[in-house]
């Protein structure tokens, strides 16, 4: 047996390791479906509890509204189960095909490409359209499934300072040479909240010859007038080269990715993209649910329009009470607690409370900015927004946070 | 001439350091120390080739050789 007691213990260490510093993560598990009200069991083995979600990429409230499932029940009765093949062999169908001239239309893009994942999708795009003589010119906080794409990708790759673009044209000054250039970045960042100025990275990108690549995961459906994404709310729709986004947020919440854009880059992607060639694509049952979606999403900007109103409200509430926020006016609304243990503290005290979020502490934000990253859905009604905001100031009031700044919070309880 | 030393510690502040109050001198490891990420490394090795007017094989640009700025130097002037 190759699995030797040495090799169990050396990863067992490993475990422990991550345990000690703070780095190991547990699964909460939800016993309902996914909306504002949910019901979890935590820690493992207790009894279930019933909380409000405030951490979810649910933004429209779309992840068990009744049309999406009788639709994917439709899909499911007529398309079946599974493909049990990849794409170019017998893996295709008709919904799919009209689920990527569905998603070119409403991101106003010319042509689409399906991936089981966004995840996939950026891990397969940069290698399938760039080579040795190109460069990859990224913003620094770029998700990670960005940076897995890159590295799997041959060309030369840079960075940027986040959204400075002034470092940004230094840096396509610098890679003047390079045959080919992208610059890559979110549309709206998932940590701060943030989003990409696409207009003046357009105008960049038009003076400096380069393409332009955006993730929109975190906007696709309700960032812009029409929840286009990132590039309806800058007004550059039809100057973005590439835009990769997923099914898995806002868009229903199951999964599935996409890469939409010019049609010949989509058609390199079809051609060489290695997840897209070598694994099977959306299930039917999910074509058939985001279908849904994006024709009722089409039909009424009523959702988008609730979440924004969702968002003002909660934003405006936290900044009365005296939290430290992330600016911004994405659903995403970090509240900053700076210190990693009492973010921890803090995330357990809401869930005493009934309500979910999260901590996120270093590494996956840079050590000393720790936060609860709230998420707003359309799917909260009022009296869920009031009676998160009371718990939030509960607990805020009993670690005296409220109406302190930043550097008061720090000066309490350190980096 | 501006020594290369300080040309290239300024490099390294105005281009990695995202907080002003952090200091670093000429033997602070900066790809072991995070300071650097290995993937921005590349915009330092263009940078010092422009400047100098060198070619620096990849293979002599390790993240090993590029850790600290004395380590960059001696790299640099074996190509000047």
């Amino acid at each position: 047996m190759a699995y030797s007691d040495k090799v169990r213990n050396m990863y067992q260490e490993q475990l422990e390791e991550l345990k000690e510093k703070g780095l190991f993560k547990e699964e909460r598990f939800i016993h309902s479906s996914q909306a504002a009200d949910i019901e979890v069991e935590f820690p493992r083995g207790s009894s279930t509890k019933k909380v409000i979600n405030m951490c979810a990429n649910n933004y429209l409230g779309l992840s068990s509204h009744p049309d999406v499932i009788k639709a994917a029940h439709d899909g499911l009765d007529s398309r079946g189960y599974g493909m049990s093949s990849v794409r170019f062999i017998c893996g295709t169908q008709d919904i799919h095909n009209e689920l990527e001239n569905k998603v070119t239309e409403f991101l106003g893009t010319e042509d689409t490409i399906l991936f089981p994942s966004c995840m996939d999708a950026n891990a397969g795009v940069f290698e399938a359209i760039l080579n040795e003589e190109d460069i990859m010119i990224s913003d620094r906080l770029v998700h990670a499934s960005i940076i897995d794409g890159i590295r799997l990708c041959g060309a030369m790759h840079d960075t940027f300072k986040h959204s400075n673009m002034k470092h940004l044209e230094s840096k396509l000054q610098l890679h003047s040479d390079k045959r080919l250039k992208v610059v890559i970045t979110d549309g709206v960042f998932s940590m701060d909240g943030d989003t990409a100025k696409l207009d003046e990275m357009a105008e960049l990108c038009e003076k400096y010859d380069a393409m332009l690549f955006v993730d929109d995961s975190h906007a696709s459906g309700f960032i812009g007038k029409t929840g286009r994404g990132t590039h309806e709310k800058y007004d550059v729709m039809g100057k973005i080269d590439i835009i990769t986004t997923t099914f898995g947020k806002a868009l229903g919440g199951a999964s599935g990715g996409c890469v939409s854009g010019r049609k010949e880059l989509v058609e390199m992607c079809r051609q060489k993209a290695r997840p897209y060639l070598f694994s099977n694509t959306i299930a039917p049952v999910v074509v058939s649910g985001v279908l849904e979606v994006l024709d009722s999403l089409t039909a009424s900007t009523e959702r988008r329009d609730k979440l924004e109103k969702n968002t003002e409200f909660w934003r405006n509430g936290l900044e009365e009470a005296g939290f430290v926020l992330k600016k911004g006016d994405t659903p995403i609304v970090p509240v900053m607690l700076f210190n990693a243990k009492l973010a921890q503290e803090f995330s357990k005290e809401l869930f005493d409370e009934g309500i979910y979020a999260i901590g996120f502490f270093f590494p996956v934000v840079p050590q000393g900015q720790a936060r609860i990253r709230t998420q707003i859905s359309a799917g909260h009604e009022m009296h869920h927004l009031e009676k998160a905001l009371n718990a939030f100031i509960k607990v805020g009031k009993k670690h005296n946070i409220l109406g302190k700044s930043k550097q008061e919070i720090i000066d309490m309880f350190g980096l | 001439m501006e020594d290369m030393k300080d040309v290239v510690l300024n490099y390294v502040i105005e281009e990695y350091l995202e907080d002003e109050d952090e200091e670093i001198t000429y033997d602070t490891p900066l790809i072991s120390g995070g300071i650097v990420d290995s993937f921005s490394m590349v915009s330092l090795k263009r940078f010092l080739e422009n400047k100098y007017k060198i070619s620096i094989p990849d293979e002599k640009a390790s993240p090993e050789a590029f850790d600290n700025v004395n380590s960059i130097v001696k790299v640099v002037k074996e190509y000047v």
